[in-house]
């Protein structure tokens, strides 16, 4: 009969991937900087899983006091509904892996891989979209400075330039984290299926 | 390449590097002055930080200015005693407390002598003290936000000119009478100098940020006190003061004070008069004095002290000595160890140094040559540790570097003399250009100096830059000591009239700045913390007018419902929480200066219109780029028409 467990190795690395995702919770999961001349000590945001902050104390107050000349709304994380949602999910995912690697079922590691992967793209597309919204849907009658054609959408990955602002968006510790968890699933993942096929073809 | 082309280019490379070598050293050991490398010693290029901040007091100005060394560039003017509507020192509600005195609000003094705060007898950059000579007072500024936080007047004294010098733990700043009065003051004729006229020393409690005070006076005779150093490591715990008319004359003191073979320098050992006033020697004499203070809410409040501990020598034994000193001395400098007492005899052909390891033998043996009011005069003999012969005319200050070397400037032969301690032997001179007066080495009254530098303050000026008419800035030299021989680097322009400064490593000040002030901390009674608060409010004839600026606007930027007469005052809130973004504050016609209110502050403008009509006001600041912007009206109707209070932004 075919072996439906994932090796002992593999659980062990699941678990650690699953508990490192825990520190997701205290770190953040994205940056974006902000450079321009009249801000050399530079200016960012931190994108948390349940917060938006700044990266100086005052950075988000002093952001939103700057896109008020181009008419951007402020960003208000209380507005942002993800952040609300996003640490229960993120729950979720912990429990899925701890699950996997508890029950050592090959399905519920594959299921795991596919739920984080799934989670990443609609975490950036959302960021995205957001971006957009922020860039594009400014406030044509309070706007001060209007420069046609022109639009403030933030890079979702890498550098791009807003008029004065010299803007770097890429993942922050808590990223990078979830970026090696995916890989490591990942890897763990394919060495499993790779390991089932194997021993399918031995038996038959 | 072949081997034998490659060898002989690099044997070419070598030779031109040698060569290049050979000229630097020869260039950088000359002792020419100015040319080449001193450029690029005192060259600090483009966003870098010099490495010493140098604090030049302000003489005539009032105030105290910073300048980066080497560069010699100025960097900020620190309001003191002087009103300086720049900022709105002394104008603003908030800070016209700060020069009250109790001869009633006072908008200038003359400051000479900064003191760094010091801790183990080395400056660590907390605050840093500046007398007031004409009115006297003792300030203190804080240097994490480089602004006066303190201001403490001195009863029973005139011309506070020996002071603030600090002691080794900045437990007491100093000050004393340079011109000797009646103390109680009193309607005497002034040719009764003699029977009539004496002075104090005083002892200022500057430890405790906030509650500087008088810890005693000690009654001295009727001379004139000109400066002072503390005493420090073997000497920590004494004071040191020197003398001049000793003669006691009333007039015409260029001749009839310089007729004396001999002054003195008063030691004073302090602990020895704390211990004094703790048995309660002292009593308490009348003497109104005001203390003020910028509280935590940043308003100065100002508080009137009547009375004083006043210590007569004779009630306590062991505390003054006077040191026989040549000729009118004028500057009396401590060295690193404490054990050399360097008295500038201004009038004389050497420098005296005493010691005070011969002192305190001398007060042992009691080598006095006579008692004046209770205080022994010891031998000069008995306490002269050596004297610097020839070393230039008119000797007036010295500063030490941490080699064992002094620097005394001399005020007629124009130079600045490097002498060794302990063989009085004179080893370099430099001239100075022109003048000087007092020196300083960053550190080079402390235990440790910093060395590298000493900048020679000049009181005369002439042809040093481009000419501006009769009045010239003041000139001032920086001179590299870190070799054998001095080193004439760089000429820089100093404002008022510097007299003493005192200099430190940058680091020891950047690492505490304060870059804007916390709103959410802001206790004024007036702040505005948000533009939904501003407002306006009538209080009889007084109009609060409860105002925020943020880039780039006012709010309230209508106002309507001021009237003719009435005392409008704008409660100027920054809501910016952003560094280096303060907003000013200008309307016409008012009295007394602008606002520049710094983030997250709140300042205050008194404006009482005069006119019937609608006057603007503006930022000053050139705060973004929409600044031109940041603008409003108040319309001010006839008094008595009782108009409505309306007030908006963007309505």
């Amino acid at each position: 009969m075919t072996n439906l467990k994932a090796s002992p190795a593999s659980r062990r690395i699941v678990l650690a991937a699953a508990l490192a995702l825990i520190l997701l919770y205290f770190v953040p999961l994205w940056k974006i900087s902000l450079q321009a001349p009249q801000y050399p000590e530079g200016i960012g945001l931190l994108i948390r899983i349940d917060t938006i902050e700044g990266v100086g104390r005052h950075d988000l107050q002093n952001i939103n006091g700057l896109n008020h000349y181009i008419g951007m709304k402020a960003i208000v994380p209380d507005a942002i509904p993800e952040l609300s949602y996003m640490p229960w999910i993120l729950a979720v995912l912990i429990g899925w892996g701890l699950l996997a690697a508890a029950s050592g079922k090959r399905w519920l590691l594959y299921a795991w891989f596919a739920a984080l992967v799934v989670s990443a793209v609609a975490g950036l597309v959302d960021f995205y979209l957001w971006g957009y919204d922020y860039g594009h849907n400014l406030d044509a009658e309070m706007a001060i400075i209007k420069i046609p054609g022109m639009t403030y959408q933030p890079p979702l990955i890498g550098t791009k330039n807003l008029l004065n602002f010299t803007a770097t968006s890429l993942p922050a510790v808590g990223g990078w984290i979830g970026i090696l968890v995916g890989l490591v699933v990942g890897w763990r993942t394919w060495k499993e299926a790779r390991g089932a096929r194997h021993a399918r073809a031995t038996e038959g | 390449m072949t081997n034998s082309r490659f060898r002989l280019v690099m044997l070419v490379a070598a030779a031109v590097f040698a060569g290049a070598f050979t000229y630097a050293c020869q260039s950088s050991s000359g002792p020419a002055a100015g040319a080449g490398d001193a450029a690029s010693d005192v060259y600090v290029a483009p966003g870098d930080y010099d490495e010493f901040y140098a604090f030049m007091s302000g003489g005539f100005s009032g105030n105290v200015t910073v300048h980066g060394l080497p560069s010699g560039r100025l960097i900020k003017t620190i309001a003191v005693f002087s009103q300086y509507p720049e900022n709105s020192w002394g104008y603003s509600e908030e800070t016209k407390n700060m020069l009250n005195t109790s001869f009633g609000m006072i908008p200038w003094d003359d400051a000479h002598h900064p003191q760094l705060s010091q801790t183990d007898g080395i400056p660590d950059g907390r605050w840093l003290f500046i007398n007031g000579n004409n009115t006297p007072r003792v300030a203190r500024i804080d240097l994490s936000k480089f602004e006066t936080e303190e201001i403490l007047e001195i009863p029973n004294s005139a011309g506070n000119h020996a002071s603030p010098f600090i002691t080794p733990n900045s437990e007491y700043v100093i000050a004393s009478t340079r011109f000797s009065v009646p103390i109680p003051q009193a309607d005497v004729p002034i040719s009764t100098f003699k029977e009539n006229f004496s002075g104090t020393l005083s002892f200022i409690r500057a430890d405790r940020p906030g509650e500087m005070d008088i810890a005693f006076q000690i009654h001295v005779p009727g001379f004139d006190y000109d400066i002072a150093h503390s005493g420090r490591q073997v000497s920590d715990g004494w004071a040191f003061f020197t003398t001049y008319n000793t003669e006691q004359e009333h007039t015409l003191l260029e001749v009839n004070a310089s007729q004396a073979d001999k002054d003195f320098v008063a030691a004073v050992n302090w602990r020895r008069a704390e211990t004094c006033v703790a048995e309660e020697a002292g009593r308490l004499v009348p003497g109104q004095y005001v203390h003020n203070v910028m509280g935590e809410d940043r308003i100065g409040r100002s508080e009137l002290r009547n009375s004083v501990r006043m210590i007569e020598p004779a009630d306590c034994s062991d505390m003054i000595y006077f040191l026989p000193t040549p000729k009118s001395p004028h500057g009396v400098d401590v060295d690193p160890t404490g054990e050399y007492i360097v008295a500038g005899g201004k009038l004389a052909t050497t420098i005296p140094v005493h010691s005070f390891s011969k002192m305190i033998d001398a007060i042992a043996n009691e080598r006095f040559e006579t008692v004046i009011n209770g205080i022994p005069v010891l031998e000069y003999e008995a306490v002269l540790a050596g004297e610097v012969q020839e070393p230039g005319l008119g000797p007036l200050h010295t500063e030490f570097d941490a080699n064992g070397n002094a620097y005394t400037s001399m005020f007629i032969s124009s130079e600045i003399v490097k002498w060794k301690l302990g063989t009085w032997e004179v080893l370099d001179r430099q001239e100075a250009y022109y003048s000087t007066g007092h020196l300083m080495i960053p550190g080079g009254d402390s235990s440790e100096p910093f060395g590298k530098y000493v900048v020679a303050l000049n009181k005369i000026t002439k042809d040093r830059y481009l000419p501006t008419g009769p009045e010239l800035a003041h000139s001032a030299q920086l001179i590299d000591i870190s070799g054998d021989n001095m080193r004439l680097l760089l000429d820089f322009p100093t404002m008022g009239e510097p007299h003493y400064a005192q200099g430190l490593p940058a680091e020891l000040v950047t690492a505490n700045q304060v870059q804007m002030f916390d709103l959410t901390e802001n206790s004024n009674p007036h702040a505005t913390l948000q533009e939904s608060d501003a407002r306006i409010e009538r209080a009889g004839n007084t109009v609060h007018v409860y105002m925020t600026t943020i880039r780039s606007h006012f709010a309230p930027d209508n106002i309507e419902g001021v009237m003719v007469g009435d005392t409008v005052l704008f409660h100027v809130t920054n809501l910016e929480q952003d560094w280096d973004v303060p907003h000013g504050f200008a309307v016409i016609g008012a009295r007394n200066s602008e606002l520049l209110v710094m983030p997250g502050e709140t300042r205050t403008l008194r404006w009482v219109p005069q006119r019937v009509g609608v006057f603007p006001f503006y930022c000053t600041d050139f705060c973004s780029a929409l600044h031109q912007e940041m603008q409003g009206y108040v319309r001010v109707s006839p008094r008595g028409s009782n108009p409505t209070i309306s007030f908006g932004t963007g309505d």
